[in-house]
């Protein structure tokens, strides 16, 4: 199981445009996920359309979701997701040229894990990157978990530990440039907290 | 003796790089380096380079110290967490060793002892930050240091020929960021490559040395080709050292194109650093060929 929850609000004011659209995710039964928190954030922020739905996860089910409200969504300058880092992720790769971002942290709990495909990996490290690299995870993407950039070691943007994976940072910048937003990579030093619970 | 006060007075900083044996015994190195590398300003010290176990980085920086050399202390993020990269720079400050390279480092996979646990607790951008903290005389912990805290130079590496270019300036600005006062880059065959990644790194207003490994070979020169991360060599170099074998086995076209490289990229870098890879012999005539000493 896992459990999210909701970043700090004020956190999430400073991320979300004037112009966001929120997708909720409460899908999975392996998830415990603060529905009415999140109900009452979505209502305060007064964004141009949210969307309640399940297993986003899936990128088929996802643009199934999606599909009635395709004209917000491009009208939207931020998508605020709040779900598991899997969702994040998913929703990012679907609008690679959009500001995508984490609405929740994810934290891990014994026992099944929901349905993640493998290609979105999340850690549920409990204090979510997704929000400064492009909705890729640094921490499952780079084989080194590194969250502050690139190391030395991509050659033809393969990994120098598995030449059949791609560099995870170089998956980030590359789409972080197509949306226009490598200057969010100019973060302060980041440090993880393996003491997170 | 930071090497940040050279850099400070406009002089150009040459250094070289050796690494330590597998074993503990010094005789060798320490010959080698008085043979040498009389001429060079500090000698860079690996640290489990390409993460094969090694003698550790810090005995032989304090070892050279003892014998009239300045060291740069080489300290990666692959075997150490937070607390022991701390505890060592620490140890470091007692031994005199004042300058430092800080690296995330290469993964365990690709070493001698794949076995092991990579570490990566902290990374390049954050354990310069760590060290700028020390400085500060306080510890990642927020705990104060007792007495007078350390002072570094705090050096830092990016490569100025990889493929991909716009990642490495975007990282070399956290670390500039981050506190880093200096760079020594991957080694550079492509003086154009460097030269226009000078063009764009000059905006962070921090001295680069640039890195060179003299090519043993036409075969050798291609491997560091095919194989290295950040190393992009131009096709006409091999060829340059396959017509003459004899020569190039003897390193007399490989110190001269380690000149050339030097002369035609010095205008646009603060100092270079060679390193050895075993050629410590090859040092004198490649700074003399360039003009450097």
């Amino acid at each position: 199981m896992l459990i999210t929850q909701l970043k700090p609000k004020e956190t999430i004011a400073s991320i979300a445009g004037s112009k966001a659209f929120y997708i909720t995710c409460e899908g999975c039964r392996e998830v415990y996920f603060p529905e009415e928190e999140a109900a009452q954030l979505r209502e305060e922020a007064a964004g141009i359309g949210s969307l309640v739905t399940d297993y986003i996860c899936n990128p088929d089910n996802l643009m199934f979701q999606l599909e009635k409200h395709m004209e917000k969504l491009n009208a939207a300058d931020t998508i605020v997701v709040f779900s598991c880092g899997v969702g994040v992720q998913t929703v990012s790769a679907c609008f690679t040229g959009k500001k995508v971002y984490a609405g929740c942290d994810t934290y891990p709990l014994p026992g099944g894990q929901g349905v993640t495909p493998l290609e979105y990996d999340c850690d549920q490290c409990g204090e979510c990157h997704l929000n400064s690299t492009g909705g890729i995870c640094p921490i499952t993407a780079c084989s080194k978990s590194l969250v502050n950039g690139q190391c030395g070691g991509a050659k033809y943007g393969k990994c120098e530990v598995d030449k059949d994976m791609d560099c995870g940072w170089e998956r980030i910048y590359r789409r972080l440039e197509a949306a226009g937003l490598t200057d969010s990579l100019l973060y302060p030093v980041k440090i993880r907290d393996f003491a997170v619970e | 003796m930071r090497i940040t006060e050279l850099f400070d007075q406009g002089k150009f900083v040459i250094t070289a790089e050796l690494a330590p044996p597998k074993g503990f015994h010094l005789d060798h190195m320490l010959k080698e380096a008085k043979e040498y590398l009389g001429a060079v300003t500090a000698i860079n010290v690996t640290d489990n380079q390409s993460s094969n176990m090694k003698m550790g980085s810090m005995a032989t920086c304090k070892a050279l110290k003892d014998n009239g050399f300045e060291s740069i202390f080489q300290l990666t993020c692959r075997d150490r967490n937070r607390l022991a990269l701390q505890s060592d720079l620490l140890s470091a400050a007692y031994f005199g060793i004042e300058n430092l390279l800080l690296l995330t480092g290469d993964h365990t996979r690709v070493g001698d002892t794949p076995q092991a646990k990579p570490v990566f607790d902290l990374d390049s951008v954050s354990l310069i930050h760590t060290v700028k903290l020390l400085e500060q005389g306080v510890d990642l912990g927020g705990k104060e240091l007792e007495g007078e805290p350390p002072k570094f130079a705090k050096g830092a590496v990016v490569s100025p020929c990889s493929d991909s270019i716009d990642a490495q300036l975007s990282k070399m600005e956290r670390k500039v960021m981050a506190g880093a006062e200096y760079f020594q880059t991957q080694a550079v065959y492509d003086s154009e490559k460097f030269i226009k990644f000078m063009e764009r790194a000059k905006q962070f207003g921090v001295p680069v040395m640039l890195g060179l490994i003299i090519p043993k070979g036409a075969g050798a020169l291609n491997f560091l080709n095919n194989n290295i991360p950040g190393i992009s060599v131009p096709p006409d170099m091999i060829e340059e050292l396959k017509k003459d074998p004899e020569r190039a086995k003897a390193g007399i076209t490989g110190v001269e194109i380690t000149a050339r490289i030097i002369r035609e990229c010095r205008d646009y870098c603060q100092g270079v650093h060679i390193m050895t890879l075993g050629w410590e012999s090859k040092v004198p005539d490649v700074l003399s060929q360039a003009g450097i000493a």
